[in-house]
C-alpha cells in the first residue's frame, strides 16, 4: 500500500505539505466511517485506499461496517434503484425491516468517534443514536449515489434522517436537494498508486489479454462495471453490434459484483445470452481481486465505454481517462464533471450516438489519443486521492466552525 | 525594521445551495438570494480548477449562457465585465443583476437549456492556513514566490482583495508598506482575471526581481 509521501511523485510536494497543514487541525479528533460493504464497489474501493492514508496524516480514523442478510439488502438495493428513479414497490414492512437491520447495528456499533461519517442510505438510521448518551458528536452523512430524480416517497423517508445529521455530502451539483441542512460537494476519486491504475508492463498486460483470450492486434472495445441494468450492458452490446457492421471490433464487458448486490448474476445471464456466443465479445465476471485484470483491460483498449443510465459519480470513467484513454460516455450523473464533450472525452444520450462516435474514435486514432491525453490531466488537478483527502479534511473542519472564512491559525 | 511578509495559503469546500436556473430569468432570480460567497465562487472557480489552461473561461454564469444556452451575446456581456474593478462581491452582484435585467426587459422569448444542464448554484468555504514562509525582502520573496503553491498565490491576489474586502491585494499593499511604492503601482496595474496563475507567477517574479537589490 503507498505512503502518503509517495503522491509527490504525481501531485507535488506542496499538495501533500498542504494536507499534512490541515490533518494537524484535527489532532484529538476520532473520524469513525461507517457503509455497508467491506469490499465490491466504489465505496469500500475508496474507504481501502482513503482510511490509511489519513491515518498516515495523524488523523485517528477507524471503518466499521453494518451487518445484514440477504433480506435486507435487496431491500436497499430496491431503495438504491428507487432512489435512481427506478419504478420498483418498497411495502411498509420493508421500511421496517430496513430500521430494524439499522436498529440492530446501532446497538451492536461502539461509537467512538467524535465524527461520525456514515456512507450511503444502507446505515443512514443509525442518525437515531446521535442523541443518546447526551449528543456532542458530529454526524455527516455522505451519498455516493445519483440523486437527481428519487422516487418521491423514499426520498421523504430517508429525508427525515438526513436532515438529523449536521450536514449531507453529494458527488455532483444536480444531486443537491431541498434540504434544511448544510450540504457540501465533494467528487470522489481515484488512487493513481493502487493496482487498478498504477503503470503495468507491457507483459503484464499482455498476459491478461492472452489469459482471456483477447486479440492485442485488433480493436478493443471495453466497458468495465458491475453487472448492473442501470450500468446498461444490454445497450453495449447493441451498440458494438451497431458498430461490428462497419469495423472489426471485440468487445470486453468486464466486471465483478458486490456483496450487498444480489442482482448481478440475473443481469450476467441476461446479458450472455444477448451475446449469443458471438465469439468476439468477452463477458468477464471478475472476482472481487481483480484490479491488476481490470487495469489491464483498461490500458490494452482502444475505446473504452461507460453507457451507464444513471451514475453517482463513474469512479470507471476517471480511472480511463487517467489511463490517457479516449472516453465515450454517458452524460448522467458525475460523468459530465470528468468529461467535457469533444475536449476531454465524448458524451452521448444514446445508444446510436454512441455507435456513431464509436466508429469515429476507431477510425480516428489521433483525434481519439488528444481526447484521452486531455483527460488525463483533467483527472491529475481535480480527480485524485489527494484532491479527495484534502475535501475531507475541510470537511471535518468545517463541522466545528461557522461561517465561509476560516482561519486555521 | 519594517514588517516581514507572512506567506498563507488558502483551501476551499464546496457547498450546494439546492437553487438551480433553467433559463436567464430564472438564473436572475437565483442572482439576487444567493449568499455573495456564491457569487464569488461562480467568478473565481475557474481561476483555480482550470489553472493549467489558458485564462478563459471567466465565469461559470458566462460560460452557461454561452455554452448551453447558446446566448452568445448576452454570455458575452457577462464574460467582459471587469472584475478587477469592483470593490467588492455586493457591487459585482449588482453588475450582472444590470445586465440580465437588460436582458430580460427587451421581452425576447425564453430560452431554456436542455434537461440536466441547469445551472446549480455553489458557494464555498475557505479555509486559510499560515505557511512556514516568511519574507524580510524583496529578494526573499521571490525565493519564496517560486516555490510555494499556486493556492498560495491565489489567496493573496484574489481572496485577500475580493473576499475579503482589503483595499488592495496583498503582496500591493506589502510593497507600500516597505517603501516599494513604484513596485506597488506597477503590480496594481496587472489585471490578473485575464492570464493562468502559473503566468501570473512567472510575472510577478520578473516584475519584482527588477526591484530586488542584494
Amino acid at each position: 500500500m503507498p505512503e502518503i509521501r509517495d503522491y509527490t511523485s504525481v501531485v507535488g510536494q506542496g499538495v501533500v505539505d498542504e494536507l499534512y497543514l490541515l490533518a494537524e487541525r484535527l489532532k484529538g479528533k476520532v473520524v469513525q466511517n461507517i457503509n455497508s460493504t467491506p469490499v465490491g464497489g466504489g465505496v469500500a474501493e475508496i474507504l481501502t485506499r482513503m482510511v490509511p492514508l489519513l491515518r498516515q496524516l495523524g488523523v485517528d480514523t477507524r471503518w466499521d461496517v453494518i451487518k445484514g442478510d440477504e433480506k435486507f439488502f435487496s431491500i436497499t438495493k430496491k431503495m438504491h434503484n428507487a432512489l435512481h428513479g427506478v419504478n420498483v414497490e418498497i411495502t411498509p414492512q420493508d421500511l421496517e425491516y430496513f430500521l430494524r437491520i439499522n436498529q440492530e447495528n446501532a446497538e451492536e456499533i461502539n461509537f467512538a468517534g467524535d465524527i461520525i461519517f456514515v456512507h450511503d442510505p444502507q446505515p443512514v438510521a443509525l442518525i437515531e443514536k446521535k442523541f443518546t448518551n447526551g449528543g456532542g458528536k458530529k454526524w455527516a452523512w455522505r451519498c455516493h449515489i445519483d440523486f437527481t430524480e428519487p422516487n418521491p416517497e423514499i426520498m421523504n423517508f430517508l429525508k427525515s434522517y438526513i436532515e438529523k445529521y449536521d450536514c449531507a455530502v453529494f458527488s455532483a451539483p444536480a444531486f443537491a436537494r431541498d434540504l434544511s441542512i448544510s450540504q457540501m460537494l465533494i467528487s470522489p476519486s481515484i488512487d493513481p498508486l493502487s493496482d487498478k491504475n498504477k503503470e503495468l508492463p507491457e507483459e503484464t498486460v499482455n498476459s491478461v489479454l492472452e489469459q482471456f483470450g483477447i486479440e492485442k492486434e485488433r480493436l478493443i472495445v471495453t466497458q468495465i462495471s458491475r453487472f448492473d441494468y442501470l450500468k446498461d450492458p444490454l445497450g453495449v452490446i447493441e451498440v458494438y453490434k451497431k458498430v461490428k457492421e462497419y469495423t472489426d471490433c471485440q468487445l470486453v464487458l468486464a466486471g465483478g459484483g458486490a456483496t450487498d448486490d444480489p442482482e448481478g448474476i440475473k443481469v450476467l445471464e441476461e446479458v450472455k445470452s444477448a451475446a449469443a456466443n458471438d465469439p468476439d465479445i468477452h463477458i468477464l465476471f471478475l472476482p472481487p481481486a481483480s484490479d491488476i485484470e481490470i487495469n489491464a483491460l483498461q490500458r490494452a483498449s482502444t475505446v473504452v465505454l461507460q453507457k451507464s443510465l444513471k451514475e453517482g459519480f463513474g469512479l470507471t470513467v476517471a480511472e480511463a481517462l487517467w489511463k490517457g484513454k479516449p472516453v465515450i460516455a454517458s452524460s448522467v450523473g458525475g460523468i459530465p464533471l470528468q468529461i467535457t464533450h469533444k475536449y476531454s472525452g465524448i458524451l452521448t444520450y444514446t445508444i446510436d450516438g454512441t455507435a456513431h462516435y464509436l466508429k469515429q474514435l476507431l477510425n480516428e486514432p489521433d483525434y481519439a489519443k488528444k481526447l484521452g491525453e486531455n483527460g488525463r490531466e483533467h483527472i491529475r488537478n481535480n480527480f485524485l486521492i489527494t484532491r479527495h483527502i484534502r475535501d475531507y479534511l475541510l470537511l471535518f473542519l468545517s463541522l466545528y466552525s461557522e461561517g465561509d472564512v476560516f482561519y486555521l491559525g | 525594521m519594517s514588517e516581514p511578509f507572512y506567506f498563507y495559503t488558502q483551501s476551499r469546500l464546496v457547498k450546494l445551495l439546492g437553487i438551480k436556473a433553467r433559463n436567464p430569468l430564472e438564473l436572475l432570480e437565483g442572482l439576487k438570494k444567493v449568499p455573495l460567497s456564491s457569487i464569488y465562487y461562480h467568478t473565481h472557480r475557474f481561476l483555480q480548477q482550470h489553472h493549467y489552461l489558458s485564462p478563459e473561461p471567466p465565469n461559470d454564469f458566462a460560460y452557461w449562457l454561452r455554452n448551453i444556452l447558446n446566448l452568445d451575446e448576452l454570455g458575452e456581456a457577462i464574460a467582459s465585465v471587469n472584475i478587477i474593478s469592483f470593490r467588492n462581491m455586493e457591487e459585482l452582484r449588482k453588475e450582472f443583476i444590470k445586465i440580465l435585467d437588460g436582458y430580460i426587459s427587451k421581452g425576447k422569448p425564453a430560452v431554456y437549456c436542455p434537461e440536466g444542464q441547469e445551472f446549480h448554484f455553489m458557494s464555498c468555504a475557505t479555509f486559510v492556513l499560515p505557511k512556514n514562509y516568511i519574507a524580510h525582502n524583496l529578494k526573499e520573496f521571490v525565493e519564496i514566490l517560486n516555490k510555494v503553491s499556486i493556492n498560495s498565490l491565489y489567496f493573496h491576489i484574489f481572496e485577500a482583495k475580493m473576499r475579503l474586502e482589503k483595499e488592495e491585494n496583498d503582496f500591493t499593499a506589502w510593497f507600500k508598506g516597505i517603501g516599494e511604492e513604484k513596485l506597488a503601482e506597477e503590480l496594481s496595474r496587472l489585471d490578473p482575471y485575464t492570464i493562468t496563475l502559473e503566468g501570473l507567477r512567472q510575472r510577478i517574479i520578473r516584475t519584482v526581481r527588477k526591484y530586488a537589490r542584494d
